[in-house]
């Protein structure tokens, strides 16, 4: 009989108890991101798209277009072109395009490059229902970070 | 014609009272589920998501009203009438202030509870037309329970009729005047256990009406959406309807029987309209801080199993609810003039 009465008082305190942490739970202020409205910085070695890094001063493409990045890329997703340039040594950037539609994000290019000229990108919001939203021309890409 | 004039706008109060609290309570339960959890809940429609009840009525509203193959279609059809009806019927005894009340009979408190024992028909007998195994499973546990917490509900009603000497509501309340420690939950002097009669009172009005951690008829982990499995668009619409405004009278009972009803808790009493407001105003206020306790509590417990709602009736709520009438009978024969 003792036990019935032992185990309703502890239940029923039990309960409040409950109650308690739940009532805290209210006022504190929430945790959620509101995800299409704002979002977090990605972190630093998130690997997205890769994007060519610009020189610090003149803010040109620091690739000297020795294609490794082309040959070491197992899916064949990227393409650039250079041209020789009256006073400049060596050849110069002209077109760098990478098909994301079939790159697997291995990385190869950024090993490859010795230049110190690719990186992977922060961004991870890409989608869309067009395929040609995904053939990004990386000079443009830089030119708007400049 | 006053009367009849007076009659027309109760009907109309009465409904879009229904219907608002349907719809608003909607959106507290998803706000209050949100903060619980430590998020925001609905906030894309409208302001703090406000217009989130009409967007969802009318999405309910555009669904086909399907009957699937193998349902007995009169059953389908009465049956969230019969949930959605009675708990309206109620809100016309409910006295929101000492003379904002659509009929104020003697046997108010009666009639509240005849309508609400319709209420499980209604599930049942939807359940069933169903052709649905979920349903009926649903349709079957809704039974029991409802007939388990009838009792110890009935009989803590039963007290607090011989501690009043009326089943008018509105004369219920009326011996609560004066100060707050007036209200029945502190009358200690009439019955030592009328906390527990209180609790007793809202545990079984939150299993009366198939609320959260006694939702058996829904119970949607287990039995898909039980007794709503087969309803499409509105029908389930006025299920859900039909659930709050069962709420509100739940927590209204609550607020009559043991919180004071429209008394304020100290003894002011302004007279003529400003009177019947401040009536209201604090009907209102216990009403919804019930009804705030009722959504806390369905996000603070888990469901609980089967054999344990009903060990809680049988073994714990009925015994206690019994010994609580013997303890007041003896208390207002030893103490008459209390």
């Amino acid at each position: 009989m003792s036990g019935y009465f032992k185990e309703l008082f502890d239940g029923t305190k039990s309960l409040f108890i409950g109650l308690g942490i739940t009532a805290k739970y209210f006022f504190e202020p929430v945790v959620t991101m509101q995800y299409p409205h704002e979002h977090i910085e990605m972190t630093p070695r998130f690997r997205g798209h890769i994007e060519l890094i610009g020189d610090e001063e003149t803010g040109e493409p620091k690739c000297v277009v020795c294609g490794m990045c082309q040959k070491g890329c197992p899916t064949g997703c990227i393409s650039l072109a250079g041209e020789k340039r009256e006073g400049v040594k060596g050849k110069v950037l002209t077109e760098y395009i990478l098909n994301f539609t079939t790159c697997s994000l291995c990385g190869q290019c950024v090993e490859n490059c010795n230049f110190g000229a690719l990186r992977f990108s922060r961004d991870f919001n890409l989608a869309s229902p067009r395929k040609e939203d995904f053939i990004f021309d990386l000079i443009k890409r830089l030119k708007e970070q400049n | 014609m006053p009367e009849l004039l007076r009659v027309i706008l109760f009907i109309i109060f009465v409904l879009s009272f229904a219907g608002l609290n349907a719809a608003y309570l909607v959106w507290c339960e998803r706000k209050g589920a949100g903060h619980i959890q430590r998020r925001i809940g609905p906030k894309e429609v409208g302001p703090y998501g406000l217009l989130q009840p009409l967007a969802d009525g009318a999405k309910l509203m555009t669904k086909q009203l399907f009957l699937p193959k193998g349902v007995d279609p009169v059953l389908f059809m009465v049956a969230p009438l019969m949930v959605m009806v009675p708990a309206i019927m109620s809100f016309l005894v409910i006295p929101f202030s000492e003379t904002f009340v659509a009929r104020e009979i003697n046997i108010g408190l009666l009639m509240v509870f005849a309508f609400a024992s319709v209420n499980v028909l209604g599930l049942l007998l939807g359940s069933w037309g169903s052709a649905n195994k979920y349903a009926v499973i649903a349709g079957a546990r809704c039974v029991s329970q409802n007939v388990a917490y009838e009792i110890p509900m009935l009989i803590t009603t039963i007290t607090m009729v011989m501690v009043t000497n009326t089943m008018n509501l509105n004369d219920i309340i009326r011996a609560q005047s004066g100060w707050f420690f007036h209200w029945h939950l502190f009358r200690l002097d009439i019955s030592l256990l009328m906390p527990v009669a209180f609790l007793i009172f809202f545990v079984c009005s939150l299993a009366e009406t198939n609320r959260a951690p006694f939702d058996m008829a829904e119970a949607e982990s287990e039995l898909i959406a039980g007794a709503y499995t087969e309803y499409p668009g509105m029908g389930f619409g006025v299920f859900f309807m039909g659930e709050y405004a069962n709420i509100v009278i739940g927590c209204a009972l609550t607020v009559i029987l043991f919180l004071g009803g429209w008394q304020a808790p100290i003894p002011l009493d302004f007279g003529g309209f400003l009177g019947v407001l401040w009536g209201m105003f604090w009907f209102f206020l216990k009403l919804y801080a019930l009804i705030f306790t009722v959504i806390w509590i369905r996000w603070t417990y888990p469901r609980t199993q089967f054999y344990g709602l009903l060990n809680l009736s049988w073994k714990v709520l009925i015994p206690i609810s019994l010994f609580n009438l013997i303890l007041t009978a003896l208390q207002i024969k030893i103490f008459p003039w209390l």
